[in-house]
């Protein structure tokens, strides 16, 4: 109980100094994630909408693959985006290894089947309330993407939601390819579990209760400039 | 440029299945240039199969369906209205400019015509609330206003005042008439006797997927042909 008072105090004290280590992984794991976000969700949106209007051979295996996929464990994927990046691999020449970019390309693989098939299951829904009226006013298939898109765009809000939820706490992947280096790849989450490993663990817990304030505040910020449960119901 | 007549509509043996089971079929029947058509029937007997099919948004498992112009084209210059509104989750201006929209028409134009008709229909105060919060009556004329609002040749109309109360059946008619006199053909679905009395210009009386009588409207109702539309007139139960 201590330390989590602990962990209170620190949080407090960190956010109110402006502690310059704080900012910077903080603002190195929004960068991160939010690029991760961005990527999945202009890959998944239209993906997941696609699928809903599009019937197609082996729709339900791709259908379920998805869903699966959205369990994808994140230090599998870390693993495979390493070997992929690493000198040795095929993307080596690159020299992503180890750079906030490796850790959005791992972060990008594991949000986008959420975001695509959350976006899926939301878009079926509209699909089927539209579907008469949008064949019977004679759309084009891009039309009615575009459509689906644009009146179900606050449920493929939630979806980019759940992905960035997954995103900013995520740990397991971006430890791999990203390393953990102090002023380079270090985000609050890798930050947690160093500071776990050495046993500081009132820090620890003070950069997940900032971990957490931030994930609630992006949330708050983006349904604030959306007008989520403001104009009408939606 | 004048554009060519869509209609006469020429249907022959077009019938519609689903697996093994015939849901019509196989029906020949002609859509004359102008008229106001009521689709009669007990429920189930095929109505809304039989508009969905000439509106195109049925496959045809059998026979033909000839416009006079190419089918891309006949569907552009028809409109449908369901018996259950669908409402778009937008504004309900936004609803009606949704059809020109779609085909091309200036953003500022659509919204200048849609709330000409939003005023049409006695929506105007309703613009800009979210199309889905307004009543049934509200979402059938709206409905209504964005089907006519691309003035279609023809308009497909599926037991529209179905789920409405005495005064919005009532203003729904007036509009549908008001269409009809301004040249649109009408082809409404109905099982309410007393609207298709008040509207019928001619009559289609379906049972069990099948065209049993076709005939002018007061020669319908004062003396139908056949057992099953006798009893139906009569207001007896048919199955």
């Amino acid at each position: 109980m201590n330390e989590i008072l602990e962990g209170l105090r620190q949080a407090a004290y960190l956010v109110f100094s402006l502690d310059r280590d704080l900012m910077e992984i903080s603002l190195m794991s929004l960068r991160v994630t939010l690029t991760a976000v961005a990527a999945a969700s202009l890959i998944g949106l239209p993906l997941g909408c696609w699928m809903a209007v599009r019937r197609f051979r082996y729709r339900r295996f791709v259908i379920a693959t998805l869903n699966a996929l959205m369990g994808l464990p994140p230090v599998v994927v870390g693993l495979i985006v390493y070997l992929m990046l690493s000198r040795s691999g095929p993307f080596g020449v690159f020299g992503l290894l180890f750079t906030p970019t490796s850790m959005i390309i791992a972060q990008v693989i594991i949000l986008t089947p959420l975001v695509a098939s959350i976006a899926h299951q939301a878009i079926r829904e509209l699909w089927a309330e539209y579907h008469d009226l949008l064949i019977s006013v004679n759309t084009s298939r891009n039309q009615r993407i575009a459509t689906l898109l644009w009146d179900g765009r606050r449920a493929l809000l939630t979806a980019s939601l759940a992905g960035f939820g997954r995103g900013i706490g995520e740990v397991g992947a971006i430890m791999i390819v990203g390393g953990n280096i102090d002023h380079a790849t270090r985000v609050l989450t890798t930050a947690i579990a160093l500071e776990t490993g050495k046993g500081n663990f009132s820090l620890a817990l003070a950069l997940g209760f900032i971990l957490i304030g931030l994930a609630v505040l992006v949330n708050l910020i983006i349904h604030s400039l959306s007008k989520t449960e403001v104009s009408g119901r939606w | 440029m004048v554009e060519p007549p869509i209609l006469p509509l020429i249907v022959k043996n077009a019938s519609v299945r689903r697996g093994r089971k015939v849901l019509i079929g196989p029906v020949t029947l002609t859509l004359a240039p102008t008229g106001l058509t009521v689709i009669m029937g007990p429920n189930g007997a095929g109505k809304s199969t039989l508009l969905r099919l000439l509106h195109g948004m049925e496959r045809v498992s059998g026979g033909s369906i000839h416009w006079q112009v190419s089918e891309p084209e006949a569907r552009k210059r028809q409109s449908f209205v369901f018996q259950t509104p669908i409402m778009m989750r937008r504004k309900a201006i936004d609803n009606v400019a949704y059809p020109l929209l779609v085909h091309g028409v200036d953003r500022r134009l659509a919204r200048q015509k849609a709330i000409d008709w939003l005023d049409r229909v006695g929506l105007s105060d309703s613009a800009d609330k979210q199309a889905p919060v307004l009543s049934g009556g509200e979402r059938q004329k709206l409905a209504l206003a964005r089907a006519l609002i691309r003035d279609p040749d023809i308009l497909f109309l599926d037991e529209p005042c179905a789920n409405l109360d005495g005064r919005a059946t009532r203003e729904l008619e007036d509009l549908v008439l008001a269409a009809y006199e301004n040249g649109t053909r009408i082809v409404m679905a109905t099982h309410d006797i007393g609207q298709a009395r008040r509207l019928a210009r001619d009559v289609l009386f379906i049972y069990r997927g099948k065209v049993h009588e076709a005939a002018l409207a007061p020669l319908f109702f004062s003396d139908p042909q056949t057992r099953e539309a006798r009893a139906f007139v009569r207001g007896d139960i048919v199955e």
